[in-house]
């Protein structure tokens, strides 16, 4: 009785079970990082060798503000809250998310946000053109018409957002199984309660600053404009005080996934759990203090820009803390190394390197060298593919045989796995040295210095893009014709989900809490 | 064999491309550091950081790696059970923020350095527009634009980095920039002067440099490095530093240049241009001026950039024309050329913009016409 459900494509407009709606967002996150990828395709396309030889600087802005709004908003978020529906009431105990009707409203805003901003790539003018940070008064004043789109847009995601940390808030507190303390979380829980409580402070942030944008560009306010009393430096304070949390708000759940995968495949209980949990919530809260270290051109004065590159500078430690827990959990514990733990593993590595290019970033002086140039962008995407988007491809394959019941075929896996390593080394590390050697972000086209590194990222980045397209054909074997699983398929896994549950995990579970001891 | 032996020599000539561009992509890995003292000092401490996260990934990954080897589930079958050990995470806390402090205290004293721009010998003022710089020496009466140079060609050294007209600055002199924009945020950007400031509408940003003497006749090149629009990536900063005597006889003969030009623009002014000489000098300056946005063909990129072709305004009277060319349109892309172009040059291109394209109206706008709506401004 308990797999009973309904059928056809009202089980899935209608739905209120966190599984179902959990996939939903697991796909459409997909789908989002097909996109956002063909565009970055475009991108290095044109960067492959200095000239313009496909398209004109104007739609060139276009796909690096479409690719990383996409990326951002559509792809990494998603996902997260894809992971978090699926595994937050499993590993808690509970039948459901508390709030299971604005649990389906909240995804099914998100394909009506983005269809509405893809639209705006066909609209007269283009799509939005001025970059994903949308400064004034560049996408105030100088914004397509499009921008008002982008602006709604924008609104829906953040109000699909809000909805869903709401939900997990809400399910953390109220809905665990007896027996399950706050401190006997699996630690993914634990980072995704962090998570929801950045997104419930920072998403209003946004809002605000799209609300005033939109009144900025049609009801005569000057918020950001110096003519009428406004700033435009404020708007990126206001935007950099949403866009740091955001930053953890994409990492922080991967943080969490690497947490579970790493201890199963090394036999051994994590290392320092109440540290881990302590320094998760120091960086959440680090994270509103630093904003500022986005901007330590735009002229502060000397103290300002001291405090933030000092706080910035802090946030090395509790990071630091997490990153030597991992290493201490694999130490003297009984490795293996599946795909899942392989994604894990470069997790560490790869997002370490991009933890030190940020304290070099933090250190204000020899910023005024990197910023927005290629080493920024180098640096972000360390912390975003190999930090937030391999911790979601580990996870996905850990919890596939929980969630379908069909195992993935291993070698497959580590195809993906090998491939992607080697492509996205090849395409984002030759960007430090165009960043140091000089190269601005956000230009179509360059001179003869940066060729050679813009090459060897352009071709990492097609070999990434079709890497991509064979994990979905992995993923579609698997779910179509994989190997039944079994109900605990990883040795060293732990946790409700793995002890208490079968594979595949029934349409209606917990309905009774489980026992936790 | 013969394919074999054409593989491997296949493969030879590969690997030596990739070694001969490894080469050659070596000597530019690292950060420039520079010439001016700032500068230099921002490479030390780039290397600092550098050397200490090598230091750190060596410990960190160096233990990953030998987990990988010798704790693996067949050299190592029964995992260790310990969880928590309150002494070393007590010590990797500490280590990092003695780490931070060591690299805190020399960023700090640079940082102190690089925003003092007290005490400058002279100033000057660096305006970014859509899609070009504007200099103005405030100690002389020297101002000019920067335009990019469109003609180089991709395999030129200097494509995408040279410009009409460089700013030029004295050697061993402390040079205040007093940074602002037009209409969005640019930013000014010389790698080698470790000088990156945002230029701000409505606002002015302060920052120096102090080039030494030895490198009088050097030319450093940079770009804006702030998303400002279609032509982000064409608008570059040169700057040329000159010994202090060349640079006292540049400022004379910019002066004499300045003199020499207004000479020559109140003749023209002053003259009555025929069709085929305003058509001729218009085309020049419409496809250096306009062209990148209204487009050689008139048909602009609308909504953003409008059709000049068939306009409403091009077709209509002449005043409201000479109106938008000489003050801009507040709110759009559009600036306004009053103090950019001559009076003789603005005829020119208003007259073009009436007559190319089948626009055809017959009316020819004199130097004198455009002196007349100024005045009456």
């Amino acid at each position: 009785m308990s797999d009973h459900h309904p059928t056809g494509f009202t089980r899935w407009l209608y739905t209120t079970n966190h599984k179902d709606i959990g996939s939903m967002y697991l796909w459409f996150s997909f789908v989002m990082f097909l996109i956002g990828g063909a565009m970055a395709m475009v991108i290095r396309a044109e960067l492959y060798q200095p000239g313009l030889q496909f398209v004109e600087p104007n739609f060139f802005n276009q796909m690096t503000t479409m690719h990383g709004l996409i990326m951002v908003f559509g792809a990494v978020m998603p996902s997260m809250v894809g992971l978090a529906n699926w595994l937050i009431p499993m590993q808690v105990g509970a039948p459901d998310m508390a709030l299971p009707r604005m649990n389906n409203w909240s995804f099914w805003i998100l394909p009506f946000a983005f269809t509405l901003l893809l639209s705006s790539l066909f609209m007269d003018g283009g799509a939005p053109n001025f970059g994903w940070t949308f400064y004034a008064p560049l996408s105030t004043t100088y914004g397509p018409p499009s921008t008002d789109f982008f602006i709604l847009g924008v609104h829906m995601m953040g109000i699909s957002s809000i909805m869903g940390a709401i939900n997990v808030i809400v399910t953390v507190f109220n809905m665990r199984a007896p027996g399950m303390t706050l401190m006997k979380m699996p630690l993914f829980v634990w980072t995704w309660l962090i998570t929801a409580f950045l997104l419930i402070m920072v998403m209003p942030v946004l809002a605000g600053t799209v609300t005033m944008m939109l009144t900025d560009r049609h009801f005569g306010t000057a918020f950001f404009d110096a003519a009428g009393g406004g700033d435009p430096v404020m708007f990126q304070h206001i935007f950099w005080f949403f866009g740091h949390p955001e930053v953890y708000i994409m990492i922080l759940p991967a943080f969490g996934v690497v947490s579970e995968i790493i201890p199963a495949f090394s036999r051994k209980k994590l290392f320092g759990y109440s540290s881990m949990v302590y320094a998760t919530a120091s960086i959440a809260l680090l994270s509103f203090i630093v904003w500022a270290h986005h901007m330590f051109a735009v002229g502060m004065p000397l103290a300002g820009e001291l405090f933030f590159m000092i706080a910035t500078m802090l946030i090395a430690v509790p990071t630091g803390v997490k990153v030597f827990n991992w290493v201490a959990t694999m130490w003297q514990g009984s490795l293996t190394f599946e795909t899942p733990m392989l994604f894990s593993i470069a997790f560490v590595i790869l997002f370490t390197i991009g933890g030190f290019s940020g304290v070099m970033l933090a250190m204000a002086p020899v910023d005024f060298q990197y910023h927005d140039t290629y080493f920024v962008v180098a640096h972000f995407h360390y912390v975003l593919f190999p930090g937030a988007i391999f911790g979601t491809t580990a996870a996905v394959y850990y919890w596939l045989p929980k969630w379908t019941g069909k195992m993935y075929n291993e070698t497959s896996g580590k195809i993906h796995f090998w491939l992607s390593m080697i492509f996205v080394n090849l395409t984002f590390f030759p960007m430090h040295f165009s960043g140091l050697a000089g190269m601005p972000r956000r230009i179509p086209d360059y001179n003869m210095m940066f060729a050679d590194f813009n090459m060897w990222a352009s071709i990492g980045a097609f070999g990434l893009g079709l890497t991509q397209i064979y994990f979905l054909i992995t993923l579609v074997i698997a779910i179509r014709s994989g190997k039944k699983a079994e109900d605990k398929q990883w040795e060293g896994a732990t946790g409700l989900e793995w002890d208490a549950l079968p594979s595949p995990a029934p349409y209606h579970t917990f309905s009774t809490p489980p026992k936790v001891d | 064999m013969a394919i074999r032996r054409k593989l491997i020599a296949g493969i030879a000539s590969l690997l030596s491309v990739l070694l001969s561009g490894g080469v050659q992509a070596a000597s530019d890995l690292n950060m420039r550091p520079g010439v001016t003292e700032t500068s230099i000092g921002a490479f030390d401490l780039h290397m600092m950081v550098v050397w200490v996260m090598v230091a750190i990934s060596v410990v960190v990954f160096g233990a990953m790696i030998y987990s990988f080897i010798f704790h693996r589930k067949s050299k190592n079958p029964t995992p260790a059970t310990f969880s928590h050990s309150t002494s070393v995470e007590f010590v990797w806390t500490i280590i990092p923020i003695i780490i931070l402090v060591y690299l805190t205290w020399p960023a700090v004293k640079l940082l102190v350095k690089m925003e003092d721009a007290s005490e400058s010998e002279m100033s000057i003022q660096v305006t970014g527009s859509q899609w070009k710089w504007h200099y103005k020496y405030l100690e002389n009466d020297i101002n000019f634009f920067s335009n990019l140079d469109r003609t180089l060609a991709v395999d030129d050294p200097n494509y995408l980095l040279e410009v009409d007209n460089m700013l030029v600055i004295p050697v061993d002199t402390k040079v205040r920039f007093l940074v602002t924009a037009d209409d969005v945020i640019h930013s000014w950007w010389v790698p080698d002067l470790a000088v990156k400031k945002d230029a701000i509408p409505g606002f002015i940003n302060e920052t120096w440099t102090n080039i030494p003497a030895e490198h009088a006749g050097k030319i450093f090149r940079g770009q804006c490095t702030e998303l400002c629009g279609k032509d982000h990536g064409f608008m570059p900063v040169v700057v040329k530093v000159l010994s202090k005597d060349d640079y006292k006889a540049w400022v004379a003969t910019k002066n004499d240049e300045r003199i020499a030009a207004e000479k020559a623009a109140a003749e023209a002014a002053a003259a009555s241009w025929d069709m085929d000489k305003l058509m001729a000098l218009g085309k020049t300056t419409y496809d250096a001026k306009c062209g990148m946005c209204h487009m050689p063909n008139g048909l602009g990129m609308p909504p953003t950039f409008p059709a000049l072709k068939d306009s409403r305004i091009a077709k209509g009277p002449a005043e409201g024309h000479i109106d938008i060319v000489v003050n801009g349109k507040t709110g759009t892309s559009m600036a306004a050329y009053g103090a950019q172009l001559t009076d003789a040059e603005m005829a020119a291109v208003i007259t073009y913009e009436r007559n190319a394209w089948g626009n055809n109206t017959g009316d020819t706008v004199q130097p004198a016409d455009i002196q007349a709506f100024k005045a009456g401004n």
